[in-house]
């Protein structure tokens, strides 16, 4: 497998746009209800803190701050894209998605119908040691959403 | 390019590249391809490779040998003890100790955790009158430096929460060296030891010794010196260096994991107390009470890692025929070229000393606008193995504004070939990723 399969364009370029970012910035927002969560990878010290909000009973907003490799980084991004606007139903579904073909081990296709561009990571499963790069952010919303549930 | 100072520039003693070839030809997993790419390994101050004598050495323990030590009469446990003992006096005589100044560990790590379990002893009712030296408690203090690797750290620290102790660390320059004028307002009468590292594993710095073990002596206080990145690569001899105890990893010297050392002088190893307790390291054992052994037996409980000491000498004998002042000079050179090239590529920024200034054959370094670990798979597509990460030196890397860093370390195998290829992946890192 070549870098580059690793390194998909749709990567590099959501690890500079980093969309979501700025968690640090923004306060959450008023009638929706917030959960917040920090993760961290210790064997290279990245860390994200993702704040998931719903109202209605879906995620009006996702937003991040974190420091990591472009894997980690454009992960965030991708999922900042993908969750906001989704049904905490729909959000579930694509989280365990996105799990279950990063652990595979390259064993699994991505399905780009429900991943869209958090397809592209897909090459990320052959490298054991990136797969905790890629699931760092959605471990946090994860976990952020169901802070968020029970607020 | 800075000028390479005199007492650096390459000695007559130092290897050169004919010779590391043939060097080569002892170590097979040097001789693969990764990602289609001849193997360049720059990740030995992680772990070193082991040549064929060492696993040659282990095999032949197992097929010949093999038997539990000190104790049977029959042919092959005395084969075994011999080999074993044999093998420590090996190790002992590389660094410059007696024999029974040598205690085995599975790795430095378990060195420093024996010694901070071994004074948390101390402190606890019921330890031995003899023990009372190496008693803790509130008002004293331990002095570890602020580039320690987290080994060589977090032991204290826990010693300190446990005992009622305060650990201080000497703080370190922007350039990475240590604050010597601080370091001497630091190390006082209440100062009960002294733990650093001999050589960083990030930076690449080797640690003034006589300045730091004078402030020590002066104190009153015990040194104790981490030699995992000195022991494999520079000569050691800790009687001139007049340290305590020194501990040291033997996979870090060609050796397997699972082996390492912990040197202390006799008359301290005989009067602290166990760490582990159970056979082998008894004289009389009633059902109320043992007595113990005098060391190493003191600090070697339980059936030893027989195989890998036997491993590890071999990687000694190794070391020493090859010549431990030439590997040095050696990886000083590449060290050298290391820090040039890179400080000639935009946007790398090189910790620890400046081309020019002495260090170890390693450089950690970071780059602009993309993360260790990106670089290291970069490297690694070309067949290159580095290290990243905060090399178990978080509160350093905080220091120096970091999280992460990538780096490249040498060993006795290394060309300058490789420190090429290195080089010339890393000036491609910041384009691939549009930095």
């Amino acid at each position: 497998m070549s870098l580059d399969q690793l390194y998909q364009q749709i990567i590099l370029e959501h690890s500079k746009a980093r969309h979501g970012s700025g968690l640090a910035a923004a306060e959450a927002p008023a009638g929706a209800s917030s959960g917040q969560s920090h993760q961290l990878n210790p064997t290279c010290g990245d860390e994200i803190t993702v704040r998931v909000s719903v109202a209605g009973g879906k995620v009006s907003e996702l937003r991040w701050e974190g420091d990591g490799c472009s894997i980690s980084m454009a992960s965030a991004s991708v999922l900042t894209d993908l969750a906001e606007g989704m049904t905490v139903e729909e959000l579930r579904a694509v989280i365990d998605s996105f799990r279950e073909v990063l652990r595979s081990r390259g064993k699994m296709a991505a399905d780009p119908e429900l991943l869209g561009d958090a397809a592209a990571f897909e090459g990320v499963s052959r490298y054991a040691a990136r797969v905790k790069c890629a699931m760092l952010s959605w471990v946090a919303a994860e976990d952020a959403l169901g802070k968020a549930l029970a607020a | 390019m800075v000028a390479t100072p005199a007492h650096l520039r390459r000695s007559a003693a130092a290897l050169g590249n004919d010779e590391v070839l043939r060097i080569r030809n002892d170590f097979p997993i040097l001789q693969q391809h990764v990602n289609g790419k001849p193997l360049v390994y720059l990740d030995s101050g992680a772990t070193s490779q082991n040549p064929l004598s060492v696993l040659e050495a282990e095999q032949e323990f197992y097929e010949r040998r093999n038997s539990a030590v000190h104790r049977g009469a029959h042919h092959l446990a005395v084969e075994a003890t011999e080999v074993f003992e044999n093998a420590r006096e090996t190790v002992a005589d590389f660094i410059g100790a007696e024999w029974d100044e040598l205690i085995w560990t599975s790795n430095a790590t378990e060195g420093l955790n024996l010694l901070t379990y071994s004074f948390l002893n101390a402190s606890l009712p019921g330890a031995t009158p003899d023990a009372a030296r190496f008693a803790l408690g509130p008002g004293d203090e331990l002095v570890v430096t602020e580039m320690e690797h987290h080994a060589n750290l977090i032991p204290w620290q826990e010693l300190a929460a446990r005992t009622g102790a305060v650990l201080k660390f000497i703080p370190i320059d922007d350039a990475g060296a240590l604050d010597l004028e601080a370091a001497a307002g630091i190390i006082g009468p209440r100062t009960r030891v002294l733990a650093f590292t001999h050589a960083s594993n990030v930076l690449g710095t080797i640690n003034p010794v006589p300045a730091l073990v004078a402030l020590a002596r002066s104190a009153g206080a015990l040194v104790v010196l981490d030699a995992c990145q000195s022991a494999p690569h520079l000569p050691l001899d800790v009687k001139a260096l007049d340290v305590d105890f020194a501990v040291f990893s033997g996979h870090k010297m060609l050796a397997p994991t699972g082996i390492g050392a912990l040197y202390g002088r006799s008359e301290l190893l005989n009067a602290m107390p166990p760490f582990l307790t159970g056979g082998s390291m008894i004289t009389t054992v009633t059902m109320e009470r043992a007595g113990f052994l005098p060391s190493p037996q003191r600090f070697e409980a339980g059936t030893q890692r027989i195989s890998q000491a036997v491993a590890l000498a071999a990687a000694v004998n190794y070391l020493s025929e090859t010549g431990i002042d030439r590997i040095h000079a050696w990886e000083a050179e590449l060290g050298q070229r290391l820090v040039q090239g890179l400080g000639s590529i935009p946007g790398i920024r090189v910790l620890g000393p400046a081309a020019g200034e002495e260090r170890i054959g390693l450089a950690a370094f970071d780059v602009a606008g993309v993360h260790a670990h990106d670089v290291g798979q970069f490297l690694d597509s070309r067949g290159i193995a580095v290290r990243v990460g905060h090399h178990c030196a978080q509160p350093l890397h905080r220091r120096l504004g970091l999280t992460a860093t990538t780096r490249a370390s040498t060993y006795l195998y290394n060309t300058t070939d490789d420190v090429d290829a290195f080089l010339n992946a890393v000036a491609d890192v910041r384009a691939y990723f549009q930095a």
